[in-house]
Protein backbone atom coordinates (compact mmCIF):
# COMPACT_ATOMS: atom_id res chain seq x y z
CA UNK A 1 0.00 0.00 0.00
CA UNK A 2 1.25 3.47 -0.85
CA UNK A 3 1.20 5.27 2.47
CA UNK A 4 2.13 8.62 0.97
CA UNK A 5 -0.79 8.39 -1.43
CA UNK A 6 -3.03 7.50 1.49
CA UNK A 7 -1.79 10.46 3.49
CA UNK A 8 -2.22 12.80 0.53
CA UNK A 9 -5.98 12.25 0.86
CA UNK A 10 -5.95 13.52 4.47
CA UNK A 11 -6.73 17.20 3.92
CA UNK A 12 -9.61 16.69 1.52
CA UNK A 13 -11.22 14.02 3.72
CA UNK A 14 -10.83 16.24 6.76
CA UNK A 15 -12.25 19.18 4.82
CA UNK A 16 -15.34 17.17 3.89
CA UNK A 17 -16.00 16.24 7.52
CA UNK A 18 -15.67 19.86 8.62
CA UNK A 19 -18.03 20.96 5.82
CA UNK A 20 -20.52 18.39 7.04
CA UNK A 21 -20.55 20.09 10.40
CA UNK A 22 -17.93 18.24 12.42
CA UNK A 23 -15.79 20.55 14.48
CA UNK A 24 -12.17 20.61 13.41
CA UNK A 25 -10.65 18.96 16.48
CA UNK A 26 -13.05 16.02 16.52
CA UNK A 27 -12.92 15.62 12.73
CA UNK A 28 -9.15 15.56 12.83
CA UNK A 29 -9.16 12.77 15.42
CA UNK A 30 -11.68 10.83 13.33
CA UNK A 31 -9.57 11.15 10.17
CA UNK A 32 -6.50 9.93 12.07
CA UNK A 33 -8.49 6.89 13.21
CA UNK A 34 -9.58 6.25 9.65
CA UNK A 35 -5.98 6.45 8.39
CA UNK A 36 -4.85 3.94 10.99
CA UNK A 37 -7.73 1.68 10.04
CA UNK A 38 -6.80 1.99 6.37
CA UNK A 39 -3.22 0.94 7.05
CA UNK A 40 -4.59 -2.11 8.83
CA UNK A 41 -7.33 -3.13 6.39
CA UNK A 42 -6.29 -2.03 2.93
CA UNK A 43 -3.38 -4.38 2.27
CA UNK A 44 -5.78 -7.36 2.38
CA UNK A 45 -8.87 -5.56 1.14
CA UNK A 46 -8.10 -2.45 -0.93
CA UNK A 47 -11.12 -0.23 -1.60
CA UNK A 48 -12.03 0.88 -5.09
CA UNK A 49 -12.66 4.44 -4.00
CA UNK A 50 -9.97 5.23 -1.43
CA UNK A 51 -11.21 8.71 -0.62
CA UNK A 52 -14.85 7.62 -0.33
CA UNK A 53 -13.78 4.81 2.00
CA UNK A 54 -11.86 7.21 4.22
CA UNK A 55 -14.76 9.68 4.35
CA UNK A 56 -17.22 6.93 5.33
CA UNK A 57 -14.99 5.45 8.02
CA UNK A 58 -13.93 8.84 9.39
CA UNK A 59 -17.51 10.08 9.52
CA UNK A 60 -18.59 6.94 11.37
CA UNK A 61 -15.72 7.38 13.81
CA UNK A 62 -16.72 10.97 14.32
CA UNK A 63 -20.34 10.02 15.07
CA UNK A 64 -19.25 7.21 17.42
CA UNK A 65 -16.91 9.51 19.29
CA UNK A 66 -19.43 12.28 19.71
CA UNK A 67 -22.21 9.88 20.80
CA UNK A 68 -19.86 8.20 23.24
CA UNK A 69 -19.06 11.44 24.95
CA UNK A 70 -22.39 13.12 25.51
CA UNK A 71 -21.12 15.68 27.96
CA UNK A 72 -18.44 16.75 25.57
CA UNK A 73 -20.93 16.83 22.74
CA UNK A 74 -23.16 19.23 24.68
CA UNK A 75 -20.18 21.44 25.34
CA UNK A 76 -19.30 21.45 21.66
CA UNK A 77 -22.87 22.30 20.74
CA UNK A 78 -22.69 25.37 22.88
CA UNK A 79 -19.39 26.47 21.41
CA UNK A 80 -20.24 25.75 17.81
CA UNK A 81 -23.63 27.34 17.56
CA UNK A 82 -22.92 29.08 14.29
CA UNK A 83 -24.30 27.11 11.35
CA UNK A 84 -21.52 24.92 10.10
CA UNK A 85 -23.60 23.18 7.43
CA UNK A 86 -24.79 24.84 4.26
CA UNK A 87 -23.81 24.33 0.67
CA UNK A 88 -20.17 23.52 0.19
CA UNK A 89 -18.41 26.29 -1.75
CA UNK A 90 -16.52 25.36 -4.85
CA UNK A 91 -13.17 26.13 -3.20
CA UNK A 92 -11.08 23.12 -2.22
CA UNK A 93 -10.83 22.72 1.54
CA UNK A 94 -7.19 21.72 1.41
CA UNK A 95 -6.07 25.32 1.22
CA UNK A 96 -8.29 26.27 4.17
CA UNK A 97 -6.67 23.52 6.20
CA UNK A 98 -3.21 24.87 5.46
CA UNK A 99 -4.34 28.31 6.66
CA UNK A 100 -5.93 26.91 9.81
CA UNK A 101 -2.90 24.82 10.75
CA UNK A 102 -0.56 27.77 10.23
CA UNK A 103 -2.85 30.25 11.97
CA UNK A 104 -0.96 33.24 13.41
CA UNK A 105 -2.33 32.46 16.89
CA UNK A 106 -0.24 29.27 16.94
CA UNK A 107 3.39 29.13 18.02
CA UNK A 108 5.76 27.90 15.29
CA UNK A 109 6.25 24.49 16.91
CA UNK A 110 2.47 24.02 17.32
CA UNK A 111 1.79 25.08 13.75
CA UNK A 112 4.42 22.64 12.48
CA UNK A 113 2.99 19.75 14.50
CA UNK A 114 -0.60 20.49 13.55
CA UNK A 115 0.26 20.86 9.86
CA UNK A 116 2.10 17.54 9.81
CA UNK A 117 -0.85 15.78 11.42
CA UNK A 118 -3.93 17.44 9.92
CA UNK A 119 -2.53 18.19 6.46
CA UNK A 120 0.27 15.64 6.25
CA UNK A 121 -1.63 12.77 7.84
CA UNK A 122 1.33 11.73 9.99
CA UNK A 123 0.62 10.10 13.34
CA UNK A 124 1.50 11.80 16.61
CA UNK A 125 4.08 9.08 17.20
CA UNK A 126 5.79 9.75 13.87
CA UNK A 127 5.88 13.49 14.50
CA UNK A 128 7.21 12.95 18.03
CA UNK A 129 9.96 10.69 16.71
CA UNK A 130 10.87 13.18 14.04
CA UNK A 131 11.30 15.99 16.57
CA UNK A 132 12.87 13.81 19.27
CA UNK A 133 10.26 14.48 21.95
CA UNK A 134 8.12 11.99 23.91
CA UNK A 135 4.88 11.03 22.20
CA UNK A 136 2.81 12.30 25.16
CA UNK A 137 4.45 15.71 24.84
CA UNK A 138 3.68 15.87 21.13
CA UNK A 139 0.09 14.75 21.77
CA UNK A 140 -0.32 17.62 24.23
CA UNK A 141 1.22 20.09 21.80
CA UNK A 142 -1.19 19.04 19.06
CA UNK A 143 -4.14 19.04 21.46
CA UNK A 144 -3.37 22.56 22.61
CA UNK A 145 -2.94 23.71 19.02
CA UNK A 146 -6.37 22.34 18.14
CA UNK A 147 -7.93 24.15 21.09
CA UNK A 148 -6.16 27.36 20.06
CA UNK A 149 -7.68 27.35 16.56
CA UNK A 150 -11.05 26.19 17.81
CA UNK A 151 -12.75 29.55 17.36
CA UNK A 152 -11.22 30.22 13.94
CA UNK A 153 -13.78 30.14 11.14
CA UNK A 154 -12.82 27.47 8.68
CA UNK A 155 -13.80 29.44 5.61
CA UNK A 156 -11.97 32.66 6.32
CA UNK A 157 -9.10 33.43 4.00
CA UNK A 158 -5.63 33.19 5.48
CA UNK A 159 -2.23 34.59 4.68
CA UNK A 160 -0.18 32.31 2.48
CA UNK A 161 3.02 33.77 3.98
CA UNK A 162 2.28 32.12 7.35
CA UNK A 163 1.83 28.76 5.63
CA UNK A 164 5.13 29.18 3.79
CA UNK A 165 6.97 29.91 7.02
CA UNK A 166 5.62 26.70 8.56
CA UNK A 167 6.58 24.60 5.54
CA UNK A 168 10.02 26.22 5.48
CA UNK A 169 10.49 25.22 9.13
CA UNK A 170 9.48 21.64 8.42
CA UNK A 171 12.00 21.51 5.58
CA UNK A 172 14.83 23.31 7.29
CA UNK A 173 14.61 21.91 10.79
CA UNK A 174 13.89 18.35 9.89
CA UNK A 175 15.64 15.99 12.24
CA UNK A 176 16.28 12.36 11.60
CA UNK A 177 13.82 9.59 12.23
CA UNK A 178 11.70 7.26 10.17
CA UNK A 179 9.89 10.15 8.55
CA UNK A 180 11.80 12.15 5.98
CA UNK A 181 10.63 15.60 7.02
CA UNK A 182 12.37 17.37 4.14
CA UNK A 183 10.61 15.06 1.70
CA UNK A 184 7.34 15.59 3.54
CA UNK A 185 7.80 19.37 3.38
CA UNK A 186 8.31 19.12 -0.37
CA UNK A 187 5.19 16.99 -0.74
CA UNK A 188 3.10 19.46 1.25
CA UNK A 189 4.52 22.43 -0.67
CA UNK A 190 3.79 20.73 -4.00
CA UNK A 191 0.23 20.12 -2.81
CA UNK A 192 -0.06 23.77 -1.77
CA UNK A 193 1.32 24.93 -5.12
CA UNK A 194 -1.42 22.92 -6.82
CA UNK A 195 -4.00 24.79 -4.75
CA UNK A 196 -2.81 28.36 -4.95
CA UNK A 197 -1.13 30.29 -7.72
CA UNK A 198 1.41 32.43 -5.90
CA UNK A 199 4.99 33.22 -6.97
CA UNK A 200 6.34 32.81 -3.43
CA UNK A 201 4.79 29.35 -3.09
CA UNK A 202 6.59 28.48 -6.32
CA UNK A 203 9.72 30.18 -4.95
CA UNK A 204 9.68 28.07 -1.79
CA UNK A 205 9.06 24.88 -3.75
CA UNK A 206 11.97 25.71 -6.08
CA UNK A 207 14.18 26.49 -3.07
CA UNK A 208 13.35 23.14 -1.47
CA UNK A 209 13.93 21.18 -4.68
CA UNK A 210 17.27 22.86 -5.34
CA UNK A 211 18.49 22.10 -1.82
CA UNK A 212 17.10 18.59 -1.83
CA UNK A 213 19.05 18.02 -5.06
CA UNK A 214 22.32 18.48 -3.16
CA UNK A 215 21.32 16.38 -0.21
CA UNK A 216 23.21 13.20 -1.10
CA UNK A 217 26.40 15.17 -1.60
CA UNK A 218 26.07 17.23 1.59
CA UNK A 219 27.23 14.57 4.05
CA UNK A 220 29.81 11.83 4.14
CA UNK A 221 28.64 8.33 5.01
CA UNK A 222 29.83 8.98 8.58
CA UNK A 223 27.53 12.01 8.85
CA UNK A 224 30.18 14.72 8.56
CA UNK A 225 29.33 17.82 6.55
CA UNK A 226 30.75 18.47 3.10
CA UNK A 227 30.92 22.19 2.27
CA UNK A 228 29.36 23.32 -1.00
CA UNK A 229 32.72 23.94 -2.69
CA UNK A 230 33.92 20.39 -1.95
CA UNK A 231 30.75 18.54 -2.86
CA UNK A 232 30.86 15.98 -5.64
CA UNK A 233 28.59 17.76 -8.09
CA UNK A 234 28.13 14.53 -9.99
CA UNK A 235 26.02 13.38 -7.07
CA UNK A 236 23.62 16.30 -7.34
CA UNK A 237 20.17 15.29 -8.53
CA UNK A 238 19.92 16.87 -11.97
CA UNK A 239 16.22 16.13 -12.33
CA UNK A 240 15.36 18.00 -9.15
CA UNK A 241 17.60 20.87 -10.25
CA UNK A 242 15.91 21.08 -13.65
CA UNK A 243 12.48 21.05 -12.05
CA UNK A 244 13.46 23.64 -9.43
CA UNK A 245 14.98 25.97 -12.01
CA UNK A 246 11.94 25.71 -14.27
CA UNK A 247 9.52 26.46 -11.42
CA UNK A 248 11.70 29.37 -10.34
CA UNK A 249 11.94 30.86 -13.82
CA UNK A 250 8.17 30.83 -14.23
CA UNK A 251 7.77 32.49 -10.83
CA UNK A 252 10.39 35.16 -11.52
CA UNK A 253 8.78 35.96 -14.87
CA UNK A 254 5.75 37.24 -12.99
CA UNK A 255 7.83 40.01 -11.53
CA UNK A 256 6.58 39.74 -7.96
CA UNK A 257 9.82 39.02 -6.18
CA UNK A 258 9.84 37.69 -2.63
CA UNK A 259 12.40 36.27 -0.26
CA UNK A 260 11.88 32.62 -1.22
CA UNK A 261 12.31 33.35 -4.92
CA UNK A 262 15.49 35.28 -4.14
CA UNK A 263 16.84 32.44 -2.00
CA UNK A 264 15.95 29.96 -4.71
CA UNK A 265 17.74 32.13 -7.28
CA UNK A 266 20.92 31.90 -5.21
CA UNK A 267 20.53 28.13 -4.91
CA UNK A 268 19.95 27.95 -8.67
CA UNK A 269 23.18 29.84 -9.39
CA UNK A 270 25.09 27.32 -7.28
CA UNK A 271 23.32 24.46 -9.01
CA UNK A 272 24.22 25.99 -12.35
CA UNK A 273 27.98 25.99 -11.77
CA UNK A 274 29.66 22.85 -13.16
CA UNK A 275 32.50 23.39 -10.67
CA UNK A 276 32.80 25.52 -7.54
CA UNK A 277 35.33 27.83 -9.26
CA UNK A 278 32.82 28.60 -11.99
CA UNK A 279 30.19 29.94 -9.60
CA UNK A 280 28.79 33.31 -10.64
CA UNK A 281 29.52 35.05 -7.33
CA UNK A 282 28.89 38.52 -8.74
CA UNK A 283 25.30 37.61 -9.49
CA UNK A 284 24.97 35.87 -6.15
CA UNK A 285 26.02 39.07 -4.38
CA UNK A 286 23.34 40.91 -6.34
CA UNK A 287 20.73 38.42 -5.19
CA UNK A 288 21.87 38.81 -1.60
CA UNK A 289 21.41 42.55 -2.02
CA UNK A 290 17.85 41.91 -3.19
CA UNK A 291 17.29 39.55 -0.30
CA UNK A 292 18.61 42.06 2.23
CA UNK A 293 16.25 44.64 0.75
CA UNK A 294 13.31 42.22 1.08
CA UNK A 295 13.95 40.85 4.56
CA UNK A 296 16.50 43.01 6.39
CA UNK A 297 17.66 39.80 8.05
CA UNK A 298 21.20 40.06 9.52
CA UNK A 299 21.87 36.42 8.61
CA UNK A 300 21.41 37.40 4.97
CA UNK A 301 24.09 40.06 5.38
CA UNK A 302 26.40 37.47 6.88
CA UNK A 303 25.93 35.20 3.88
CA UNK A 304 26.39 38.19 1.64
CA UNK A 305 29.80 38.84 3.25
CA UNK A 306 30.86 35.32 2.22
CA UNK A 307 29.67 35.95 -1.33
CA UNK A 308 31.49 39.30 -1.43
CA UNK A 309 34.62 37.47 -0.27
CA UNK A 310 34.32 35.16 -3.27
CA UNK A 311 33.40 37.85 -5.78
CA UNK A 312 35.78 40.63 -4.75
CA UNK A 313 38.38 38.88 -2.65
CA UNK A 314 38.73 37.94 1.02
CA UNK A 315 39.64 41.49 2.09
CA UNK A 316 36.38 42.84 0.67
CA UNK A 317 34.52 40.03 2.44
CA UNK A 318 36.19 40.88 5.74
CA UNK A 319 35.29 44.53 5.27
CA UNK A 320 31.64 43.56 4.69
CA UNK A 321 31.81 41.35 7.77
CA UNK A 322 33.25 44.13 9.92
CA UNK A 323 30.01 46.08 9.49
CA UNK A 324 28.01 43.28 11.15
CA UNK A 325 27.33 42.45 14.78
CA UNK A 326 29.90 39.87 15.89
CA UNK A 327 27.30 38.20 18.11
CA UNK A 328 25.44 36.92 15.03
CA UNK A 329 25.28 33.14 14.79
CA UNK A 330 28.11 31.80 12.59
CA UNK A 331 29.84 35.19 12.50
CA UNK A 332 33.02 33.61 13.86
CA UNK A 333 32.86 30.74 11.37
CA UNK A 334 32.56 33.19 8.47
CA UNK A 335 35.44 35.25 9.85
CA UNK A 336 37.57 32.10 10.08
CA UNK A 337 36.79 31.19 6.48
CA UNK A 338 37.56 34.66 5.14
CA UNK A 339 40.83 34.86 7.10
CA UNK A 340 41.86 31.53 5.65
CA UNK A 341 41.11 32.80 2.14
CA UNK A 342 43.18 35.85 2.99
CA UNK A 343 46.12 33.60 3.85
CA UNK A 344 46.13 34.29 7.60
CA UNK A 345 46.07 30.65 8.68
CA UNK A 346 46.94 31.23 12.34
CA UNK A 347 43.99 33.58 12.86
CA UNK A 348 41.75 31.30 10.81
CA UNK A 349 42.65 28.24 12.92
CA UNK A 350 42.01 30.13 16.15
CA UNK A 351 38.65 31.40 14.87
CA UNK A 352 37.59 27.97 13.59
CA UNK A 353 38.22 26.51 17.05
CA UNK A 354 36.26 29.37 18.63
CA UNK A 355 33.43 28.92 16.11
CA UNK A 356 33.32 25.20 16.94
CA UNK A 357 32.66 26.05 20.58
CA UNK A 358 29.72 28.22 19.50
CA UNK A 359 28.34 25.81 16.90
CA UNK A 360 24.60 25.10 17.19
CA UNK A 361 24.75 21.45 16.16
CA UNK A 362 27.12 18.51 16.41
CA UNK A 363 27.77 18.07 12.70
CA UNK A 364 28.74 21.72 12.38
CA UNK A 365 30.87 21.59 15.51
CA UNK A 366 32.77 18.58 14.23
CA UNK A 367 33.14 20.23 10.84
CA UNK A 368 34.58 23.43 12.31
CA UNK A 369 36.88 21.48 14.63
CA UNK A 370 38.15 19.62 11.56
CA UNK A 371 38.80 22.91 9.80
CA UNK A 372 40.85 24.11 12.78
CA UNK A 373 42.66 20.78 12.90
CA UNK A 374 43.39 20.90 9.16
CA UNK A 375 45.06 24.31 9.49
CA UNK A 376 46.84 23.47 12.75
CA UNK A 377 48.34 20.27 11.42
CA UNK A 378 49.30 21.98 8.16
CA UNK A 379 51.10 24.72 10.06
CA UNK A 380 52.94 22.28 12.35
CA UNK A 381 54.30 19.94 9.68
CA UNK B 1 17.68 -3.28 34.80
CA UNK B 2 19.13 -0.06 36.09
CA UNK B 3 19.82 3.20 34.39
CA UNK B 4 23.17 4.95 34.52
CA UNK B 5 24.35 8.29 33.30
CA UNK B 6 27.76 8.40 31.67
CA UNK B 7 28.88 12.00 31.95
CA UNK B 8 31.50 13.58 29.77
CA UNK B 9 33.11 16.82 30.94
CA UNK B 10 34.65 19.72 29.07
CA UNK B 11 36.33 20.65 32.34
CA UNK B 12 36.46 19.28 35.86
CA UNK B 13 37.45 15.68 35.16
CA UNK B 14 40.97 14.46 35.99
CA UNK B 15 43.32 14.93 33.03
CA UNK B 16 43.21 12.04 30.54
CA UNK B 17 46.34 10.17 29.46
CA UNK B 18 46.14 11.37 25.86
CA UNK B 19 45.43 15.02 26.64
CA UNK B 20 45.64 16.84 23.30
CA UNK B 21 42.84 19.32 22.44
CA UNK B 22 40.77 18.21 19.50
CA UNK B 23 41.68 21.12 17.25
CA UNK B 24 45.27 19.87 17.37
CA UNK B 25 44.35 16.45 15.99
CA UNK B 26 44.41 15.66 12.31
CA UNK B 27 41.03 15.74 10.53
CA UNK B 28 41.32 11.95 10.08
CA UNK B 29 41.78 11.49 13.83
CA UNK B 30 38.65 13.55 14.45
CA UNK B 31 36.70 11.43 11.96
CA UNK B 32 37.92 8.25 13.63
CA UNK B 33 36.82 9.60 17.02
CA UNK B 34 33.36 10.58 15.80
CA UNK B 35 32.98 7.20 14.12
CA UNK B 36 33.95 5.38 17.32
CA UNK B 37 31.32 7.26 19.34
CA UNK B 38 28.68 6.55 16.70
CA UNK B 39 29.55 2.86 16.49
CA UNK B 40 29.44 2.64 20.27
CA UNK B 41 25.91 4.10 20.44
CA UNK B 42 24.77 1.89 17.54
CA UNK B 43 26.11 -1.20 19.26
CA UNK B 44 24.30 -0.32 22.50
CA UNK B 45 21.11 0.21 20.59
CA UNK B 46 21.46 -3.29 19.15
CA UNK B 47 22.09 -4.83 22.58
CA UNK B 48 19.03 -3.00 23.90
CA UNK B 49 21.02 -0.94 26.39
CA UNK B 50 20.97 2.53 24.81
CA UNK B 51 18.52 5.09 26.17
CA UNK B 52 19.71 8.53 25.17
CA UNK B 53 22.79 10.49 24.22
CA UNK B 54 23.11 14.25 23.97
CA UNK B 55 25.87 16.82 23.63
CA UNK B 56 25.74 20.23 25.29
CA UNK B 57 27.09 23.55 24.08
CA UNK B 58 29.83 24.82 26.38
CA UNK B 59 28.20 28.16 27.05
CA UNK B 60 25.15 28.50 29.28
CA UNK B 61 23.82 30.80 31.97
CA UNK B 62 22.68 30.64 35.57
CA UNK B 63 19.02 31.52 36.10
CA UNK B 64 16.97 31.95 39.25
CA UNK B 65 13.57 33.15 40.47
CA UNK B 66 13.64 36.76 41.61
CA UNK B 67 10.26 37.19 43.29
CA UNK B 68 6.64 37.65 42.28
CA UNK B 69 6.07 39.69 39.13
CA UNK B 70 9.76 40.07 38.40
CA UNK B 71 11.61 38.51 35.49
CA UNK B 72 14.08 35.76 36.40
CA UNK B 73 17.62 36.82 37.12
CA UNK B 74 20.22 35.49 34.74
CA UNK B 75 23.93 35.45 35.32
CA UNK B 76 26.93 34.07 33.52
CA UNK B 77 28.22 32.34 31.56
CA UNK B 78 31.11 31.93 33.95
CA UNK B 79 34.26 31.03 32.11
CA UNK B 80 35.95 30.03 35.36
CA UNK B 81 33.35 27.40 36.37
CA UNK B 82 35.36 24.42 37.54
CA UNK B 83 33.04 21.73 36.29
CA UNK B 84 31.56 21.84 32.81
CA UNK B 85 29.47 19.02 31.41
CA UNK B 86 29.93 18.32 27.70
CA UNK B 87 27.31 15.66 27.20
CA UNK B 88 25.96 12.37 28.36
CA UNK B 89 24.83 8.94 27.46
CA UNK B 90 22.09 7.18 29.37
CA UNK B 91 22.27 3.40 29.41
CA UNK B 92 19.92 0.81 30.84
CA UNK B 93 21.93 -2.21 31.93
CA UNK B 94 21.72 -5.26 34.19
CA UNK B 95 24.43 -4.35 36.63
CA UNK B 96 26.80 -1.70 37.87
CA UNK B 97 29.64 -3.83 36.53
CA UNK B 98 28.18 -3.63 33.04
CA UNK B 99 27.85 0.15 33.33
CA UNK B 100 31.52 0.41 34.29
CA UNK B 101 32.51 -1.92 31.47
CA UNK B 102 30.68 0.26 28.93
CA UNK B 103 32.08 3.49 30.35
CA UNK B 104 35.54 1.96 29.96
CA UNK B 105 34.83 1.21 26.31
CA UNK B 106 33.54 4.71 25.68
CA UNK B 107 36.64 6.16 27.32
CA UNK B 108 38.80 4.23 24.88
CA UNK B 109 37.62 6.43 21.98
CA UNK B 110 40.67 7.30 19.87
CA UNK B 111 42.21 10.77 20.03
CA UNK B 112 45.51 12.27 18.90
CA UNK B 113 47.74 9.74 17.13
CA UNK B 114 44.77 7.38 16.90
CA UNK B 115 45.46 6.27 20.47
CA UNK B 116 42.76 5.96 23.16
CA UNK B 117 42.13 9.19 25.06
CA UNK B 118 41.63 7.41 28.39
CA UNK B 119 39.15 10.18 29.18
CA UNK B 120 37.66 10.05 32.68
CA UNK B 121 33.90 9.59 32.50
CA UNK B 122 31.60 10.00 35.45
CA UNK B 123 29.20 7.07 36.04
CA UNK B 124 26.13 8.01 38.06
CA UNK B 125 23.25 5.66 38.88
CA UNK B 126 19.70 6.97 38.40
CA UNK B 127 17.49 7.00 41.48
CA UNK B 128 14.84 4.56 40.31
CA UNK B 129 11.13 4.30 41.02
CA UNK B 130 10.25 2.29 44.15
CA UNK B 131 9.76 -1.43 43.50
CA UNK B 132 6.26 -2.86 43.36
CA UNK B 133 7.01 -5.49 45.99
CA UNK B 134 8.06 -3.45 48.97
CA UNK B 135 7.99 -6.01 51.79
CA UNK B 136 10.95 -8.24 52.25
CA UNK B 137 9.73 -11.77 51.60
CA UNK B 138 12.40 -13.35 53.80
CA UNK B 139 11.43 -11.45 56.90
CA UNK B 140 7.80 -10.97 56.17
Amino acid sequence: MDEVLLRSLTPSVLGILVRRGADFAAAEDAVQDALVEAVRVWPADPPRDAKGWLVTVAWRRFLDATRADVARRRREDRVDEEPAHGPAPAADDTLQLYFLCAHPSLTPSSAVALTLRAVGGLTTRQIAQAYLVPEATMAQRIGRAKRTVRGVRFDQPGDVATVLRVLYLVFNEGYSGDVDLAGEAIRLTRQLAAQVDHPEVAGLLALMLLHQARRAARTEPDGSLVPLAQQDRGRWDTELIAEGVEILQRALARDRLGEFQAQAAIAALHADAPAAEETDWVQIVEWYDELARLTDNPVVRLNRAVAVGEADGARAGLAALAALDSALPRHTAVAAYLHERDGDLATAARLYAEAARKAPDLAERDHLTRQAARLNTRRCH
Amino acid sequence: MAKYLLLKHYRGAPAPANDVPMDQWTPQEISAHVQYMQDFADRLEKTGEFVDGQALAPEGAWVRYDGEGRPPVTDGPFAETKDLIAGWMVIDVDSYERAVELAGELSAAPGAGGKPIHEWLEVRPFLSAPPTISECAFHG
